[in-house]
């Protein structure tokens, strides 16, 4: 019995002549999905498997099935006779294309075998000379093969040997997937010893024994990985290899080569290579070294997986980096990548190679760790970072510890080599990370935020997002959250009430959580504050230069105020706020995102006021009053209408209280002292994403906020509730009752310790209820006449509920990976999802 | 909803029998959206008022009966109270023996004109009073109008635009309550239905008498058929009782006299024009026009087999709909419909779709971004796309002095984030320039006002 090694990912071609039991094989030994058979695809397009004059379209469709299976990075069996050269050649090319190897499995079955098999098929109609000549083709083929680019795993030369055969895939040598870390990844070390024992040590270990005979003992459960360029241009590059390929040989490390390790390697092994960039010390320090040792260098190096792909697909460690296409295949094209990364063919004007930007459009989801290219400073592009920060070149040895992603860095001992072209290269005018591009907001998008599910958006509620944005958002730079929408409880029952506090405390009864907090409705608009200490502050962090240094946005990412010395008063009151309660240090941050209603509604909401609640105010007003005046002079002439009258009555008096009602939230501003600021949550800050916090934590910092500005800040009145304890339910309606005729719009209710799972996904983070006047100005000044209360009880909630979860997720999800300074089009996707999510049809109000 | 009509033609009470509804009786109606009540305020010999008030039912109006969605998307909504084509249906449907005139009880007094007082406590009125006034004047009324304040605690909310209206009229019943019939739903300019062909039939039966002579008539068809031109059309030759096609034809002619006079100054025509003759003179043949609107431009570009390939862009889903209407993109030959091509793209992203032109057109655009998203668009247009030549047009800002109906400070559009002299565009331009390694002339367009300017200005940028 034989067993062939295929590569896990590879371009797997079936060679022999027609009848020699490929089919059968690969139904034996593969899935149906990873075998593509010219048969079947004749029959696709043809609708007959035998039909040679579909051959051309059908071989058409099965590379282009081939091509995107291997760009899926998924195992591909090509069943067809593949004995022509140029049939082969075309996979050969579509196997590099995409980076992975093409095997080949022969089946050179004796001729006699074929005609039989061929004869008992009365579908296979054609004469025995196509057979003989498929058999010659194949056998003037078998010497060629792995000339032509296969990597030959058997050659099956009679039935048994073709029964008998078993398929061994073997993982790719790139394919740490299931190495999780931690790990310290370790940046171009180029000799500097000191350097890189003082930083390993720094990382917490211990580094013991002699120059030549290093002992390295890690942190528990921790392992260094080494981005490779060990040596070249330093003072100690051979020590430096004892060091690491004996941490490699324990275990505690490793290793993925540079370009510098290479060209060593090839110098070792004899091949000719320029002795330039360094190598010439590296091979003088080599001289005091035995021969054994240099061969040992030589052939650990060549050992070395260019780039291994860890902690299952979210890790890539590589000396230049590695796009996400290449990411985990094998074929010279990306070992050069890993080595080289990608140049632009010209070099500048020190004669070096100009660097392509591949970073800039990285848009992969794991995270690459590369250096090769010193940088003053290791900064997050698009979830690459490179770490080369050119110790050798007087700079600094830097680890990138994951997954905390910290860095940690020692200052090189001196300037061990000048550098041909300097280290400080002027950063670019604005960073290219700060770049959207369409594709990263146009069509279906499907976002994979951390609180578990993952998030659709539909094509045509981002087109509709796409020009809210577009045209009226603030620099997407700013926006780093959009408030989700919230749902009320289910309607009352019965009663005089359409929303009341028994639904509310129900709902979170039934969802396990019975400690809440009750926190007062405002009405005014809602509106997101981001706010830095100063400009510089708003560049260094959100590379906003020229802005300001914050923006007040509302629910849509619409600029608040239309006119910048008003924002910039705002903000200055709440910076004021913030550095009198002490906030500013406490926190240990210089920007900070708050959640608040601005106050009156009339200061936004003065249109609608004016086109939609003052007109029905005034129009049924002095409607009803006209009726009224008609009604009693008909009853007072003696026409019984009595009920009309009464009818009259009541609606006028609706009227009246929903013209108080939206009054109540309206006053005059003539500046911006006239306006109230409620937050009612902390978002974010430096280092953190609070959003999920508890609440009591909110309350405490706003409350703080409220005492050093009464003035601006408005403060939220709250009422803790157990629903274990019915005396407390039941004040906790009453406080309802009282805050509602104070003039809150309602209440808020949540678990009072944030984020919770429940039944069925997460809990809903809040429910609102409105007080029954306010609900007016929602279901018209008429709603609780009996008839219209029965009629809106009817209402649906699914909707709302998990629109409101799913708005809850991605604002969640958009503040951390902010806070994890992920690049902008990840923050940007989440936002972006939350406004597109608003064009859902849900009934709106609710 | 509601209105009174009153008479003082004795016996006043025969109102009754012209309605046929009785003075001394309560009478309800159930309608579509509501109930209709029928009273007397007052039945006496010398004076007799009726009035018909409209219960409607706000939330049946929103949530429909039955499975249907109702007319109105708003629980908040001034349509159950003002006078609308809702009271237009009440009185059709209430009132239809006064509406139609046939009184078997009162024959001879239904034709004959008798002094009437019609008070409507709330009409919508946004055309103004002065067009209200024009509507009842010249059938005979006289008008009386007072404006309702549109909240009294917030004074600097500005006027409402709702009136009490009283009129006074000799005419017969019919007549009155024909012209309300019509004349209140056009004076309130909205429909609770949809409008199509059956509309018409109403203005000819309702208004066959008097519309046709009326000087506000084809102000009151367009309102009345909610502004769509093939039903204004139909209902016009049918109110002339002339075949359709000539009064279409003599509404194009007048159309086109009304081009050739406003030719010269069609602002739009001229930058059009002096943004194609930019383009064939360049050379060009794949053009993208960033910011397309409703193609007018790729429209006139298309008639040129100079440009192979013309891209139009833009942000709004809902313009790209009606650009590719105005193209009649479904309708161009195969060949031509490979030249062009529309795309939904905002100009704050890079877009790979943008790169590979000759020329990118932004017309009339960059005034309709924000100043701070002006990086990103430069970005966008000058660095990522990099065609070899990129046409601006933008307005004048100091051309503004110009416009009589401008007031000073203001700008021409809503939308416009700003507008820029002609010194704050070649700034801008040539910061652009010098960042990006462009050249750029300035060109007017439009008659050039020797303080101001021309009224348009337009750069013209190359690599």
């Amino acid at each position: 019995m034989s067993t062939l090694r295929i590569p896990e990912l590879s371009l797997v071609a079936l060679v022999g002549a027609s009848g020699s039991g490929k089919s059968t094989f690969a139904r034996t030994h593969f899935r149906t999905t990873e075998v593509l058979s010219s048969d079947a695809c004749r029959a696709l397009v043809s609708d007959d498997e035998n039909d040679q004059a579909a051959t051309r379209d059908a071989f058409d469709i099965l590379y282009y099935i081939a091509g995107k299976r291997l760009a899926a990075g998924k195992l591909t069996v090509v069943d067809a006779t593949n004995v022509r050269p140029e049939d082969r050649k075309r996979l050969v090319a579509l196997a590099r294309e995409h980076h992975v190897l093409a095997t080949a499995i022969v089946f050179d079955l004796p001729e006699r075998i074929l005609h039989e098999r061929n004869a008992a098929r009365p579908d296979r109609n054609f004469g025995p000379h196509v057979i003989r000549s498929h058999v010659q083709s194949l056998h003037r083929a078998l010497r060629g093969l792995e000339k032509e680019g296969f990597k030959l795993a058997a050659i099956l030369r009679s039935a048994d040997e073709v029964a008998q055969a078993e398929i061994l895939r073997e993982k790719a040598w790139n394919d740490h997937r299931d190495q999780h870390g931690p790990f310290d990844i370790i940046g171009d070390v180029h000799g500097c010893l000191d350097e890189c024992v003082q930083l390993l040590r720094q990382l917490g270990y211990a580094v013991e024994g002699t120059r030549e005979a290093p002992r390295v003992t890690a942190p528990e459960g921790r392992r260094a990985v080494f981005v490779g360029d060990l040596v070249d241009r330093g003072p100690d590059s051979p020590g430096v290899l004892r060091l690491v390929m004996a941490m490699v040989a324990e275990g505690t490390a490793l290793c993925v080569p540079g370009n510098h390790d290479v060209k060593l390697m090839k110098k070792l092994r004899g091949r000719d290579v320029k002795v330039s960039h360094g190598l010439a010390e590296t091979l003088a320090q080599l001289e005091g070294e035995p021969d054994a040792f240099r061969r040992e260098v030589a052939d650990w190096v060549y050992s070395l997986v260019s780039h291994p792909v860890f902690d299952d697909g979210k890790l890539v460690v590589a000396h230049a980096g590695m796009k996400e296409a290449l990411q985990g295949r094998a074929s010279s094209a990306v070992r050069d990548f890993a080595l080289y990364g990608e140049t632009t063919g010209e070099t500048d004007e020190y004669g070096l190679p100009e660097r392509y930007d591949w970073a800039a459009e990285y848009r992969g989801s794991a995270i690459v760790v590369y250096g090769h290219t010193p940088v003053p400073e290791p900064q997050w592009v698009n979830r690459t970072i490179c770490i080369d920060t050119g110790c050798v070149f007087g700079g600094r040895l830097t680890a990138l510890r994951y997954p905390e992603r910290e860095l940690v860095s020692v200052p090189a001992a001196r300037v061990h080599y000048e550098p041909v072209r300097p280290l400080v290269v002027p950063p670019p005018p604005e960073r290219d990370a700060g770049v959207l591009d369409i594709d990263d907001v146009l069509g279906k998008r499907v976002i994979t935020p951390r609180l578990g599910r993952t998030v659709t958006i539909r094509e045509e509620n981002a087109r509709a997002a796409l020009e809210v944005m577009s045209r009226f958002a603030v620099d997407p730079r700013w926006l780093i959250y959009l408030p989700p929408t919230m749902s009320p409880p289910a309607a009352a029952r019965d009663g005089d009430l359409l929303e009341r506090p028994a639904e509310v405390f129900d709902y979170f009864r039934e969802e396990g959580a019975t400690s809440l907090v009750c926190e007062e409705k405002h009405m005014g608009s809602r509106a997101v504050v981001v706010l830095c200490r100063d400009e510089s502050a708003a560049a260094r962090r959100f590379g906003i230069r020229g802005d300001g240094r914050g923006v007040i946005h509302t629910r849509t990412g619409r600029r608040f105020f239309s006119d910048g010395a008003s924002e910039e008063a705002l903000l200055a009151r709440v910076d004021a706020a913030m550095a009198a309660a002490g906030l500013w240090d406490e926190l240990g941050t210089d920007w900070i995102a708050l959640d608040t209603e601005l106050l009156p509604w009339s200061a936004k909401a003065g249109d609608l006021l004016r086109s939609q609640y003052a007109p029905t105010g005034t129009a049924a007003g002095h409607a009803l009053a006209a009726s009224s005046a008609w009604a009693d002079r008909a009853a007072t002439r003696g026409v019984a209408l009595e009920p009309l009258k009464q009818l009259l009555q009541r609606r006028g008096a609706a009227i009246e209280r929903y013209v108080a009602e939206y009054r109540r939230y309206c006053w005059p501003v003539r500046g911006v002292e006239d306006l109230r600021l409620a937050p009612f949550h902390v978002l974010a800050f430096e280092g953190s994403a609070t959003l999920h916090n508890d609440h009591r934590w909110h309350l405490a910092l706003i409350d703080r906020l409220c005492a050093a500005d009464s003035t601006t800040f408005r403060a939220t009145q709250r009422h803790y509730v157990d629903l274990a304890d019915a005396a407390s339910v039941a004040s906790a309606t009453t406080w309802w009752r009282d805050v509602t005729a104070a003039g809150s719009e309602g209440m808020v209710v949540k678990p009072v310790d944030g984020l919770r799972q429940g039944r069925k996904g997460l809990v809903q983070p809040a429910l609102k209820c409105r007080g029954p006047e306010y609900l007016r100005i929602i279901y018209g000044p008429t709603y609780t006449e009996p008839e219209n209360l029965e009629r809106l009880r009817q209402r649906a909630l699914g909707p709302k509920r998990s629109l409101a979860v799913r708005e809850y997720i991605l604002g969640h999800e958009a503040l951390h990976r902010f806070v994890e300074r992920e690049p902008l089009y990840r923050v940007h996707e989440c936002v972006f999802g939350v406004l597109a999510l608003e064009s859902e049809p849900v009934d709106p109000r609710l | 909803m509601q209105l009174t009509i009153t008479t003082t033609h004795r016996p006043a009470t025969d109102l009754g029998y012209l309605l046929s509804k009785n003075p001394e009786r309560h009478q309800t109606f159930e309608l579509a959206f509501g109930i209709a009540h029928v009273f007397y305020p007052e039945a006496t010999p010398e004076r007799c008022t009726v009035a018909l008030v409209v219960d409607v039912d706000p939330v049946g109006l929103v949530r429909g009966r039955g499975d249907a969605d109702g007319p109105l998307t708003q629980y908040v909504n001034d349509r159950p109270f003002t006078a609308s084509s809702f009271l237009a249906v009440a009185i059709a449907q209430v009132l239809s023996s006064g509406l139609s005139g046939n009184s078997k009880a009162r024959a001879e007094l239904a034709a004959s004109p008798i002094p009437l007082e019609v008070e409507v406590p709330v009409v919508r009125c946004r055309a103004g009073l002065g067009k209200l006034r024009a509507c009842f004047e010249p059938l005979g009324y006289g008008v009386d109008v007072e404006a309702l304040p549109l909240d009294t605690s917030f004074p600097d909310w500005g006027p409402s635009t709702y009136v009490r209206l009283t009129l006074r009229a000799t005419l017969r019943l019919s007549q009155v309550l024909q012209h309300l019939y019509l004349l209140l739903p056009a004076l309130d300019g909205d429909k609770h239905y949809y409008v199509g062909s059956d509309e018409v039939q109403k203005l000819l039966d309702k208004g066959a008498d008097w519309l046709a002579t009326h000087p506000e008539r084809d102000w009151i068809l367009s309102s009345y058929l909610k502004r769509q031109r093939s039903l204004v059309r139909e209902a016009l030759g049918k109110l002339l009782t002339q075949p359709e096609d000539d009064v279409g034809e003599a509404d194009r002619e007048r159309e086109a006299g009304e081009q050739q006079l406003e030719r010269p100054l069609s602002l739009n025509e001229r930058r059009l024009e002096a943004v194609e003759d930019v383009l064939l003179r360049s050379g060009a043949s794949r053009v993208l026009d960033v910011g397309c609107g409703e193609g007018r431009l790729l429209g006139r570009l298309l008639e040129h087999r100079q440009f192979r390939n013309l891209v139009g862009m833009d942000v709004s889903p809902v313009t790209l709909e009606r650009a590719a209407e105005r193209l009649r993109l479904d309708r161009l030959p195969p060949l031509q419909r490979s030249r062009i091509e529309l795309l939904q793209a905002s100009l704050t992203c890079r877009d790979a779709r943008m790169s590979g032109f000759d020329v990118a057109c932004a017309i009339e655009v960059v005034e309709h971004i924000d100043p701070s998203r002006l990086g990103a668009f430069e970005r966008t247009l000058f660095e990522f796309a990099r065609p070899d030549c990129v046409v601006v047009t933008t307005p004048n800002a100091e051309y503004n002095a110009l416009f009589p109906n401008l007031p000073a400070g203001r700008m021409r559009h809503r939308d416009h984030r700003f507008e820029w002299t002609r010194a704050e565009f070649a700034q801008w331009a040539r910061a652009v320039c010098e960042r990006f390694g462009y050249g750029v002339q300035f060109f007017p367009i439009g008659d050039v006002d020797p303080q101001h300017g021309p009224p348009t200005q337009m750069g013209v940028f190359r690599r």
